[in-house]
């Protein structure tokens, strides 16, 4: 069975005064699996999730969703299709746990309109599920990073896209969150047949969770393909300039990289 | 959901308005005042039997414009305080922050030390407004890099263009001789000898900012949370805050040019009314309007009728703002961080 692809893009290229950022990157994504992308800081990660998110434009090259040009779609009808976990989650104003959760709605609600009794609850229900119901009253401006990160997480959980972009979404909450949302997203991947793309620098982490994996270097795809294909000594080696050991692991069951340490003293 | 306070505040407004029109030299009951607008409004002139037939021409054209220009500029101000403070990201940042008082100030100053009359009685406010609206084109124009503007670069650029004004302004009070007076009285802000027409003309357009305003409060509420994340919400960040700004800008410039620079009210109204109704935009841009409005005239009202002699309207909303603001500033930091 053929499938129209969630992204197709297409040379892109994009710079930053001189700099260049992304170069030549081609790159198709299937929908119903988790992409990890994986890089060294600064190799064009944030940025090529800007680009499939609608939120930057490309210089050069153009990105496709769902056969479509991405500047074809309006930008309502776009945060109907794609939602995006920002790296920073700094907010500015007392805003409450649940007002800003409900702000993922925003793109359903009509502009002098309220939200409907829909919008709530599955507001509601993300809150829940979440985790953050005790929190729900609180001041965000009062909250950890983590309990902030977790909460900017589920307002993108209630925009109830197809498409989910993570970029670095979990690096600031406790273990046990980072598995309940990515155990979350990953159900919906495999259940509900929808795309999670998401940036990560826990190698580990991205092995247990993807199915597909994108090594990113100097604004270049170095490789992509299946995780366990993709995932080895050599392609940590090339694009970190790490050693490592690659390892399958019965537990996680997904490969596993350890990295060399000084031993017990 | 209603907000309660909207109410709250629409009375208290409205009472202050009926209040302080009372009060002055000549003391007018506030039975009397509402009879005397009832009048002028339907035209029967028989409501006016048996007062003094002072009291209308007091009442309406002297008292009245004065008091409703006031608390119009005080509604604008606060209502672009919020603005500001909102497309900022910024708590600290207020109508004036981009240097929009330093523009009017300087404008005024041409036409005050020029002694330009040729556009009668509106000479002073108009170059206060072109001075205004410079000023924000400059600062706008300074900040843009890559066609974005990032809150950093506004402030920065607002700071650097103030800066470079207050020092034309110094020079022309230094090379101003008799007229030297009237600069800095003019820029301590005072709303003696309003007309209908001022009334009028800021009414209508802080009336059409308000509504701008409102109109995008939702989004502005979303920015909070970043670009990033209002962009994938479905938002053109950078084209809400374009329009914001010059709404804003225009309210500010507005304001400023009817009634000389007035501070602290558009830094402090957001504030206290955050502490009521949340930071939703959506409650607070109306909070802050009838707030700014009350406060205002209130000041306003001191000057005029409590105080032996007319201090200028800005020096007391500063003097009477500024320790205000300490005080709930270091109960919030005491009490848990909120802004």
């Amino acid at each position: 069975m053929h499938r129209i692809p969630v992204f197709e893009a297409n040379r892109l290229h994009f710079s930053y005064g001189r700099q260049k950022v992304l170069d030549n990157i081609s790159l198709t994504l299937e929908a119903g699996n988790f992409y990890a992308i994986v890089g060294p800081n600064g190799c064009g990660k944030t940025t090529l999730l800007d680009i499939m998110a609608g939120n930057k434009t490309p210089e050069s090259g153009n990105i496709r969703y769902f056969g479509r040009n991405i500047k074809e779609y309006g930008k309502r009808k776009l945060a109907r299709e794609i939602a995006l976990v920002p790296q920073d989650f700094y907010i500015h104003f007392p805003f409450t746990v649940g007002e800003v959760i409900l702000m993922g709605r925003h793109p359903y609600i009509p502009r002098l309109g309220g939200p409907s009794k829909e919008d709530i609850d599955i507001a509601e229900a993300i809150i829940e599920k979440t985790g953050l119901y005790k929190l729900k009253d609180k001041y965000i401006t009062e909250l950890s990073g983590g309990e902030k990160q977790r909460v900017v997480f589920a307002r993108a959980l209630v925009q109830d896209t197809p498409v989910l972009i993570l970029d670095e979404a979990t690096s600031n909450m406790d273990i046990q969150y980072t598995l309940n949302f990515l155990r979350a997203v990953s159900k919906a991947v495999s259940q509900a047949g929808r795309t999670v793309i998401s940036a990560l620098h826990d190698l580990n982490l991205a092995a247990t969770f993807s199915n597909k994996m994108v090594f990113m270097k100097s604004g270049r795809i170095v490789s992509e393909g299946n995780t366990h294909g993709v995932l080895t000594e050599e392609g940590i080696k090339a694009v970190f300039n790490v050693e490592s050991r690659v390892y399958f692991d019965q537990y996680s069951n997904s490969c596993q990289v350890s990295y060399k340490g000084i031993g017990p003293r | 959901m209603r907000s309660p306070y909207l109410f709250l505040l629409s009375s208290l407004l409205l009472l202050i308005i009926v209040l302080s029109t009372g009060m002055g030299y000549l003391e007018i009951s506030p039975f009397e005042v509402l009879k005397i607008i009832l009048a002028r409004i339907t035209g029967d002139h028989e409501l006016l039997n048996g007062l003094n037939h002072v009291f209308p021409y007091v009442v309406w054209d002297v008292r009245l414009p004065r008091i409703l220009t006031s608390a119009i500029v005080g509604a604008g101000l606060s209502i672009s305080g919020v603005i500001f403070q909102g497309i900022l990201l910024n708590p600290l940042a207020d109508p004036y922050t981009l240097g929009i008082s330093a523009g009017a100030a300087f404008g005024a100053s041409i036409a005050l030390f020029l002694d330009i009359h040729f556009l009668g009685i509106y000479s002073v406010p108009i170059f206060a407004f072109c001075g205004a609206v410079g000023t924000l084109v400059a600062v706008m124009s300074l900040s843009s890099f890559n066609r974005e503007m990032s809150s950093n670069n506004l402030i920065l650029s607002g700071i650097i263009v103030a800066a470079i004004l207050s020092a034309g302004i110094s020079f022309l009070k230094y090379m101003a001789d008799e007229q030297v007076s009237i600069i800095i009285f003019w820029l301590m802000g005072s709303f003696a000898s309003k007309t209908w027409a001022e009334v009028s003309l800021s009414c209508v357009c802080v009336l059409a900012g308000f509504l701008i305003c409102l109109f995008f409060a939702r989004d502005l509420n979303i920015m909070s949370l970043g670009d990033r994340s209002a962009n994938s919400l479905g938002i053109s960040a950078g084209r809400v805050r374009m329009i914001l700004l010059v709404t804003a800008s225009f309210m500010t410039a507005v304001c400023v040019s009817v009634s000389g620079i007035i501070g602290f009210v558009g830094l402090i109204i957001p504030h206290l009314m955050r502490f009521f109704t949340g930071a939703d935009n959506r409650k607070l841009i109306p909070a802050s309007s009838l707030a700014g409005a009350g406060l205002l005239l209130g000041a306003d009202t001191i000057t005029r009728a409590v105080l032996p002699v007319e201090v200028p309207v800005g020096v007391l909303t500063a003097l009477i703002g500024g320790p205000f603001f300490c005080y709930i500033f270091r109960q919030r930091s005491v009490g848990g961080l909120r802004a």
